[in-house]
């Protein structure tokens, strides 16, 4: 129940994007025809639900404060956390690498559209973020898994919705001025206040 | 008719092409259109349904609709503030003069700067000023508590008409519903003049009741959860001042709309009234009004089952007649622009606003009243839900396909 309740609050009350504004540049970006959101969102999904776990591993046996005891007594004392960022951005781009592979393989239609994007989910911050909410939060082994896999929805969720609503404003009149990403980031905002809805849930 | 006609046909060259006043075309032609029928037709060319309805008539009939629920909303808040200075036998010119006084100003400041956004929008991207604010320009002010103070409905209003529909390109092109991201902004931005006790208009130098609490239903019922109380109870029993009879949150009371809240959204009975004519006339649709009824329905039985705290023991009926949930259903959810435009789809829409009204008024203690987020929210993913019932209906047919 209390893990449920973990995913429920990952993707819709502390989603990634309307609560953290983590991976915006991706979701500017890639949000113009669902189909593509899609494929970007579950790249996502795939890649968070994986690191976030493997990343807790490495933190818990390796970079943490006494985490090395298991070599060793002579390793009880070794604090290697200053190798945090590196350690987790190498596991996220080996992952990205996986998940690149795969898509060429199997759908090279997606991957011609997502383009220069797939290997920018490397940088995308809502994947390091999510690493670094894991330890800064505590979560146990489970918990970071679903943690993951929930921030991975939330993201998809909203870069889907984002790119229908992209789609239907191709029958609007938009100012000049305002055209592309102007108005992808004032749809942002309205999306944002109606996302506060979940703002405070207590479940 | 006559004197007014010759008038706008004197005044009307200066506005035509090479007229001096030839960039307010749209400004003349705005008020021409809304005094007379215009005598232009669709131009001949392409596929076109026949038709008298145009969208002048359909906003006009939003706006009868929307009638029982304004002069309701000037009585109740008349009256509401003389059961709360302890008069509730004033007569009824006093509490209809009360009601005007707080509520006309309102309606007028959000019609005229409203208006005035719209008329330097369509002049300056020069396109015709379509009749959608007037609706909008209703709606806000009924979702106002009736003691805001005028600068912020101006702002509100300033607000949703550049962000959430200029910006779009103007009527029939916004995502959110204006009126409901006008009074989110509100909410947001300035928590404290539209949230708590602001529901009741007592006036300067006027003492309230003993036991007098400007609580709505909701506020009460969040209360009476955290002291742990039977909710139903507690509004069952709620009342001071000899307001309504037999308590003023009990269900029939609730359902009548004698009690404070928003100016317009308290009467489930005037909104049902302001349904009929929508339904009647096509123009809102039913099934986006069952299903969101049907939807708050049914999470208040799943909540019941659940049962984990009092405020889900609720009778799910009252969820359906508590706050703005009838008047959000019925004008709010049915906005044509925002809402799905699939069969399937207002289906799913409405039920998933009823669903995540109940759901937010429960468990979301923030926000006591769930309709309007659950509406912005939906409105969020119309697009969404169209695009897959559009997606799924081109696989059943063509799985029909033979070819």
């Amino acid at each position: 129940m209390e893990l449920f309740s973990l995913g429920i609050k990952s993707i819709f009350v502390e989603n990634m994007i309307f609560a953290y504004f983590l991976g915006m540049c991706s979701f500017l970006a890639v949000s113009k025809k669902v189909s593509t959101a899609i494929g970007l969102g579950a790249a996502v999904i795939f890649v968070l639900t994986i690191t976030v776990p493997v990343n807790w591993l490495i933190q818990d046996k390796v970079l943490k404060e006494g985490a090395l005891a298991w070599l060793g007594s002579s390793f009880a004392e070794v604090n290697l956390e200053f190798l945090q960022f590196i350690m987790f951005i190498a596991i996220i781009a080996a992952m990205v690498q996986l998940v690149e592979m795969i898509i060429e393989k199997f759908s090279p239609a997606l991957y011609g559209s997502l383009g220069i994007f797939l290997p920018l989910i490397a940088v995308n911050c809502a994947i390091l973020g999510s690493s670094l909410f894991m330890v800064q939060r505590d979560y146990t082994l489970s918990e970071a898994t679903v943690f993951g896999f929930g921030s991975g929805i939330g993201w998809m969720l909203a870069i889907v919705a984002l790119a229908a609503i992209r789609e239907k404003l191709k029958y609007s009149n938009v100012p000049d001025g305002l055209k592309g990403l102007g108005i992808t980031m004032l749809i942002t905002g309205l999306m944002g206040i109606a996302f506060k809805s979940f703002i405070g849930i207590a479940i | 008719m006559k004197f007014l006609r010759d008038a706008l046909d004197k005044v009307k060259p200066n506005f035509e092409k090479g007229g001096k006043w030839e960039k307010f075309y749209y400004v003349y032609e705005a008020h021409d259109t809304l005094l007379f029928a215009p005598n232009s037709t669709t131009k001949s060319k392409g596929v076109q349904i026949r038709d008298a309805i145009d969208m002048k008539r359909m906003m006009m009939t939003v706006i009868i609709a929307l009638l029982p629920c304004l002069l309701f909303g000037i009585y109740n808040v008349g009256l509401q503030h003389f059961i709360a200075i302890g008069q509730p036998d004033a007569s009824l010119g006093s509490i209809i003069w009360v009601g005007v006084v707080q509520v006309i100003p309102i309606v007028a400041v959000s019609y005229i700067f409203g208006l005035g956004t719209e008329f330097t929008f369509a002049t300056i991207r020069r396109h015709p000023v379509n009749e959608g604010f007037l609706v909008t320009g209703m709606l806000i002010p009924l979702v106002m508590p009736p003691d805001i103070p005028l600068w912020q409905v101006a702002l509100a209003t300033v607000f949703a008409v550049i962000i959430a529909k200029e910006a779009f390109g103007g009527t029939g092109m916004n995502i959110l519903n204006v009126a409901l991201t006008a009074r989110a902004f509100l909410y947001f931005a300035y928590p404290g003049q539209i949230s708590g006790d602001v529901w009741t208009y007592i006036g300067e130098g006027n003492q309230a009741v003993a036991g007098f609490s400007g609580a709505t239903p909701l506020s009460i019922a969040g209360e009476s959860l955290i002291n742990g109380e039977n909710v139903q109870q507690t509004l069952n029993a709620f009342s001071y001042g000899g307001g309504a009879s037999g308590g003023m949150y009990g269900f029939e009371n609730l359902f009548l709309g004698f009690y404070p809240g928003s100016i317009g959204a308290t009467s489930v009975l005037m909104c049902l009234i302001g349904a009929f004519v929508l339904i009647v006339t096509g123009v809102g649709s039913w099934k986006i009004i069952v299903s969101v009824f049907a939807g708050a329905y049914g999470m208040g039985l799943l909540f019941n089952l659940i049962g984990a705290n009092e405020f889900m023991m609720l009778d799910p009926s009252y969820h359906l007649v508590i706050g703005g949930m009838a008047f959000g259903a019925v004008y709010m959810a049915t906005d044509p622009v925002t809402a799905s435009q699939t069969e399937t789809g207002k289906w799913i829409y409405g039920f998933m606003i009823g669903l995540l009204t109940v759901l937010i008024r429960v468990l979301n203690p923030a926000y006591p009243e769930g309709i309007m987020l659950a509406i912005l929210f939906m409105n969020v993913f119309a697009p969404l839900i169209d695009h897959y019932v559009v997606i799924a209906n081109k696989k059943r047919r063509l799985s029909r396909a033979t070819v």
